[in-house]
């Protein structure tokens, strides 16, 4: 009897185990896929009607012990890529992806070659004589460069 | 003079895209059904006002329109945009150029009954979608769509949103005309 009682008590925990598993596999595909009507929610996150439905489909079809990429390519099939909230990488989306890093890349190059100018630029020319006179006559002598402080 | 042509030359670049972007329809997805077979489906035909559905008998299958081009075209009694389209599909049912298949998409029998009757029916017949099933095979998510399908039952061209008649003028058509040969 205690052996039976215990087999329940595992196999229930099991179970739970299994529904929250799912529960965490159907929220994290719900946030991947990209609601159609009201384009800048995800599933998860919208109220239109076909959400629900579509929600409902993955719910259904993670029931039926689909995988999530054979759930993902269900709705790709019908939807497009653009149910997917992360675009794939292929030829189309090239820039999509590569573009920000170019981008960082070129402004990198920039910022490079902008310092090392300005590096060799000639420092500035030192004062002429009748330029340090002049100076020394309104400011009062000049200690020599390297004395002071 | 010469430091701000950099500068300039970015900004008009930036001002092309955005004003492309402007250009563009997020709403018009593209469709990877194009090119493929039509889902099939095998659905209850919405029945004349108050007649109930009997067992068995009025169901559509886009299979039994083989070897002819046609138009499925999706709606529901609560879609506003579909009855902008509507007169236009009328119209064309009227010059009897290509057969109109309704999919009625999540409605409900009366109320879809009602529709027809106040606006008008240009459909051989309608299937019920009661659930919308049929729309997610179909990628609907947009009320009205249409599709135009050909006799090899392949969809070759989808309307997202109300067809206008520059739409079907120019595009729908005669592509249908091209199919037909």
């Amino acid at each position: 009897m205690r052996v039976l009682i215990f087999a329940f008590l595992i196999s229930i925990a099991f179970n739970a185990r299994a529904i929250e598993n799912n529960d965490n596999r159907i929220r994290a595909l719900e946030e991947k896929l990209r609601c159609l009507v009201c384009q800048n929610q995800t599933l998860a996150d919208s109220n239109a009607d076909l959400a629900g439905d579509l929600r409902k489909q993955v719910r259904d079809q993670v029931a039926a012990g689909r995988t999530d990429q054979e759930i993902i390519d269900y709705l790709v099939q019908r939807y497009g890529d653009f149910v997917l909230y992360e675009p794939p990488f292929k030829a189309t989306t090239v820039l999509l992806w590569v573009g920000p890093f170019l981008l960082l890349a070129a402004a990198g190059g920039f910022l490079v070659v902008a310092v090392r100018r300005r590096r060799r630029a000639p420092e500035e020319p030192a004062l002429a004589a009748d330029e340090k006179r002049l100076v020394e006559r309104v400011l009062g002598p000049v200690e020599k460069s390297g004395d002071a402080s | 003079m010469k430091r701000f042509l950099l500068p300039l030359a970015v900004f008009l670049l930036l001002v092309g895209f955005l004003a492309a972007g402007l250009k563009l329809d997020p709403r018009e997805v593209p469709s990877p059904l194009i090119g493929k077979p039509a889902p099939a489906f095998d659905l209850p035909v919405l029945q004349k006002a108050g007649q109930s559905h009997a067992p068995g008998a009025g169901r559509f299958a886009p299979a039994d329109m083989r070897g002819k081009v046609w138009l499925l075209n999706v709606w529901a009694s609560w879609c506003e945009s579909c009855r902008d389209e509507h007169p236009l599909m009328v119209e064309l049912s009227k010059k009897g150029l290509l057969p109109i298949l309704g999919l009625n998409y999540k409605d409900k029998d009366e109320d879809a009954q009602r529709w027809l009757a106040q606006f008008g029916n240009p459909y051989q017949l309608s299937a019920v979608d009661a659930d919308g099933r049929i729309g997610i095979d179909y990628g609907v998510y947009g009320v009205p769509e249409t599709y135009l399908i050909d006799a090899d039952g392949v969809i070759r061209y989808k309307q997202i949103g109300a067809i206008t008649p520059e739409v079907l003028e120019r595009k729908i058509l005669p592509m249908a005309a091209a199919l037909r040969k």
